[in-house]
């Protein structure tokens, strides 16, 4: 049988979520019998491969770059997953939506720095006018909540992908959890 | 028991109850261990059907009737759960956590607030509508407590107990729709209330983060409930 291709993708969150996918420790090794990474931040594929089986998502998408990145990751992937509060709710990169982009760009760019104050045009990507839950920019196949999602439960669901049986995700995780 | 009550005979999820001519249908639920989900109701407290999630069907009515605030009556045929039921349960969910900022992560209330445990408790694994991100204010002004307004349901528990237990009525809801919200006396900083004891009712009542007492960090802010029954109790033994 051929292995299952996983891809892991980190957008506007605090990377917590594929920490919390590290602490799955020794039972990687055991999945890595299953899957092949294809991309993610933990290898050093550059572009997004086509016909990826499974996506997880950590974030919310908050700039030109993940706007471009999650549409392009929605093309190529069988079963997107959303991971994480950050991804199902936009959670703490959302905190920012009620002020609007100018303020948290003087903010990070102006009011807090000394030496050459001024908001970058270039490297930079842009901010999108709120940070935004990655199903109401594509559409998304589960969703695990969780800040962050326990590895016993990226393990859970994991298994119920590669096994092909539905998972029950509010048995295992919760917003916050 | 109070004799003029009567007793009425009624049928709930396809099972027979009798009940008091006074009780409520989610009374009767609760007693049988029938679950109705609330988030306004706690004993000891007036009901107000404001939160709608006890709506259940009821045999022979065009209209769905909230359980905490309907008086059981003879001959009744009530379900608890259907698919119906479940759709407007969760959407009525999905919008509170849309209409305000419930960052549950960020939350001094995260894993003791029972808007949290409903949502998952109902299988709530994400939120359909569009999030508004309103941009609501901390009032910080009182020495011992502060108001978020991101993170209030308007349950209206703190409105009652400050009224009904207390008998301070600090708080007061102002606005509509959307735009409703509680107040502390005329709609000023909480700390400049001339009518607040500090008792801290309202905070313990209050079934998410909005209410707190000052200097509680992420998670630590656990609610005390077990004074409410307690005060009603000696209250009415006292009459």
């Amino acid at each position: 049988m051929s292995k299952l291709r996983l891809a892991t993708v980190w957008l506007d969150g605090c990377s917590g979520c594929h920490m919390s996918f590290l602490d799955l420790d020794e039972r990687l090794i055991a999945l890595g019998e299953k899957i092949e990474l294809v991309y993610s931040p933990l290898v050093d594929t550059k572009v997004f491969p086509e016909n990826v089986d499974i996506t997880l998502v950590e974030g919310a998408v908050s700039s030109e770059e993940d706007l471009h990145k999650v549409q392009l990751i929605r093309q190529r992937t069988k079963t997107l997953v959303s991971l994480g509060d950050c991804a199902v709710t936009a959670n703490v990169p959302g905190m920012r939506n009620a002020f609007g982009t100018k303020a948290i760009y003087d903010r990070a760019y102006r009011e807090n720095v000394t030496l050459d104050p001024g908001i970058p045009n270039e490297t930079v990507p842009q901010l999108l006018a709120s940070a935004r839950p990655v199903h109401e920019i594509v559409a998304v196949d589960l969703f695990v909540p969780g800040c962050p999602p326990s590895a016993d439960t990226i393990f859970y669901v994991l298994n119920s992908l590669l096994e092909g049986c539905a998972a029950e995700i509010c048995a295992k995780t919760r917003f916050g959890a | 028991m109070n004799a003029a009550a009567g007793v009425k005979t009624l049928r709930i999820d396809e099972r027979d109850f009798s009940a008091r001519a006074d009780e409520t249908i989610l009374e009767v639920a609760r007693q049988n261990g029938i679950f109705i989900p609330t988030l306004c109701e706690l004993k000891g407290l007036s009901e107000v059907g404001a939160c709608r999630l006890c709506l259940v069907e009821v045999k022979n009515s065009n209209r769905l009737l909230p359980a905490c605030v309907t008086r059981v009556e003879e001959g009744m045929e009530i379900t608890t759960n259907s698919q119906r039921l479940e759709r407007y349960r969760r959407s009525i969910l999905e919008l509170l956590f849309t209409e305000r900022n419930h960052i549950c992560s960020v939350c001094v209330s995260n894993g003791h607030c029972e808007l949290q445990s409903l949502a998952q408790k109902l299988g709530m694994d994400h939120v359909h509508f569009p999030y508004r991100y309103p941009k609501a204010q901390v009032d910080a002004s009182h020495p011992r407590f502060l108001v978020d307004h991101n993170r209030c349901i308007l349950c209206s528990r703190c409105v009652r107990v400050c009224d009904e237990v207390e008998g301070a009525h600090t708080w007061d809801v102002k606005g509509r729709g959307i735009n409703t919200q509680i107040i502390s006396d005329l709609d000023q900083p909480w700390g400049s209330s001339e009518t607040c004891t500090g008792c801290g009712k309202c905070v313990h009542v209050c079934p998410t983060g909005a209410l707190s007492e000052k200097g509680r960090s992420v998670a630590e802010m656990m609610k005390r409930r077990q004074f409410l029954p307690y005060l009603t109790l000696m209250r009415e033994d006292r009459e």
